[in-house]
């Protein structure tokens, strides 16, 4: 037997929220700051990151926003340790401060093991420290999500780590707006058995052919200028070429990527104007 | 005393019958002389730090790490302690490995090491007769004859020979009694 609340009672009770506080469930189980958290990073810029047979390649799409800003300014790829390599997606501010947090943690294992921190270790901690976020009342979850690579002993490893804390291994991945027709192209290369050479390219065409997609979708405009000027591409790598470190891709090759991608953003869109 | 020969193997000098050839991790061990109540915390301590590495990580420890952490805290409180430490084992990453840390707290990778009041008097002995690349039977006849050798001279030690050789399999004990000792002149 139960009984049905009288109309009087609706009148006096308030609508429930669940979605004010991270410590809080909602009925159905979920944690709507933590999803919220990960809407930050599903908005933001896209990142990718592919894992190839001889390191890790970074390929970050920059928004300039205003031009008035500097170049190269708010970077998104970061060096956790000289061989940790790290892109991110979401608040930018929320990201660095991860950063701080993770150099802290790289070099406190240097002091107290003799040796660099292994990426695996190195993704537990920051998964640790993010999932901690998402469990208290007073704080928010981090609104971005981060990718960490490194090549160590000739073996070359990528994790990313997404607002709720969860750490996972990755071929390939991309986080950010485009992440969708990002990861369908990367689902089409054979990344295990290319080398970070041929990967750049790769992911510098993705970038700036889903990009330039589906900036001119949004935008309804087909000038080249714009397509050129909207975003500026930031490209690491870490693995055998440069010898363990995590560095940007050498002007050269990034002036190839580019050509590489242009080129074949030029040949997709011929290919288009045939269809129309 | 301790001696690398690739594999990775060291074995160290008893003080009578007790086992200073301390476990820190099953393919790490290390030889500690001086203070016993110093070098037997240290040594635990180090341990217990590897044992916790090991099960966030699920592998099995570095000596280097272990190294690490003695040189740590051999270094941190030199003042307090008298501590010598050789630091030896076997990881899957650099094979066979000794390191040693003196008093002061420095840590240096040898390709082999000796330690402890007898070891003075065998620098000699082990700087003519060491060569690398020695097979197991070599080292192991080697740190037998020095130690042999160092408890003969040596007023504060002596009794039995503890060796230990660690492999990728393990390690092997073995003790060497007072009366099975190599015999050397002993004018």
């Amino acid at each position: 037997m139960y009984y049905k609340p009288r109309d009087h009672d609706f009148a006096v009770s308030l609508v429930q929220v669940y979605d004010l506080s991270a410590s809080q469930f909602s009925p159905d189980g979920r944690v709507f700051q933590v999803e919220y958290a990960i809407k930050a990073v599903e908005n933001s810029s896209t990142a990718i990151a592919i894992r190839g047979k001889d390191g890790v390649v970074f390929a970050v799409e920059n928004l300039i926003l205003s031009k008035l800003y500097e170049k190269g300014t708010n970077k998104r790829i970061h060096n956790l340790d000289s061989h940790i390599g790290m892109a991110m997606a979401g608040l930018l501010s929320d990201g660095r401060s991860l950063v701080d947090v993770a150099r802290t943690e790289a070099s406190n294992y240097r002091m107290d093991y003799g040796s660099s921190i292994p990426l695996k270790t190195m993704a537990d901690r920051m998964s640790m420290y993010m999932h901690a976020y998402t469990l208290y009342s007073a704080v928010r979850p981090y609104g971005c999500s981060i990718v960490i690579g490194s090549y160590e002993d000739g073996n070359p490893q990528m994790y990313m780590v997404d607002p709720s804390g969860v750490a996972m291994g990755y071929y390939g991945i991309a986080i950010g707006k485009a992440r969708q027709a990002a990861k369908t192209e990367i689902e089409k290369l054979k990344m295990t058995e290319m080398t970070c050479r041929e990967l750049v390219k790769e992911a510098a065409k993705m970038l700036v052919e889903i990009l330039t997609l589906a900036f001119l979708f949004v935008i309804h405009v087909v000038h080249d200028e714009v397509k050129d000027k909207a975003f500026e591409l930031e490209l690491s790598w870490v693995g055998e070429m440069t010898g363990g470190k995590h560095e940007r891709v050498p002007d050269d090759l990034r002036a190839e990527a580019e050509k590489y991608a242009k080129e074949a953003l030029a040949e997709s869109d011929e290919s288009e104007d045939e269809d129309m | 005393m301790a001696y690398d020969f690739g594999l990775g193997i060291r074995a160290y000098i008893a003080n009578r019958v007790t086992d200073k050839l301390t476990r820190v991790s099953d393919h790490i061990y290390c030889c500690r002389s001086g203070s016993a109540a110093d070098t037997q915390a240290v040594s635990d301590i180090v341990a217990y730090h590897l044992d916790f590495q090991q099960s966030e990580t699920q592998e099995a420890p570095l000596v280097k790490t272990a190294a690490n952490l003695f040189r740590q805290m051999c270094y941190r409180y030199r003042d307090q302690l008298s501590a010598g430490i050789l630091c030896a084992g076997w990881d899957k990453k650099e094979g066979g490995q000794v390191y040693s840390i003196p008093l002061g707290g420095m840590l240096i990778r040898q390709p082999f090491s000796i330690g402890g009041s007898g070891s003075s008097y065998i620098y000699g002995y082990v700087d003519s007769v060491f060569k690398p690349g020695m097979s197991r039977q070599e080292c192991e006849k080697f740190v037998e004859n020095s130690l042999a050798l160092a408890m003969m001279r040596d007023g504060s030690s002596g009794g039995v020979i503890r060796t230990a050789v660690i492999t990728e399999k393990g390690v092997e004990r073995k003790v060497i009694l007072g009366d099975k000792l190599p015999k050397f002149f002993e004018g």
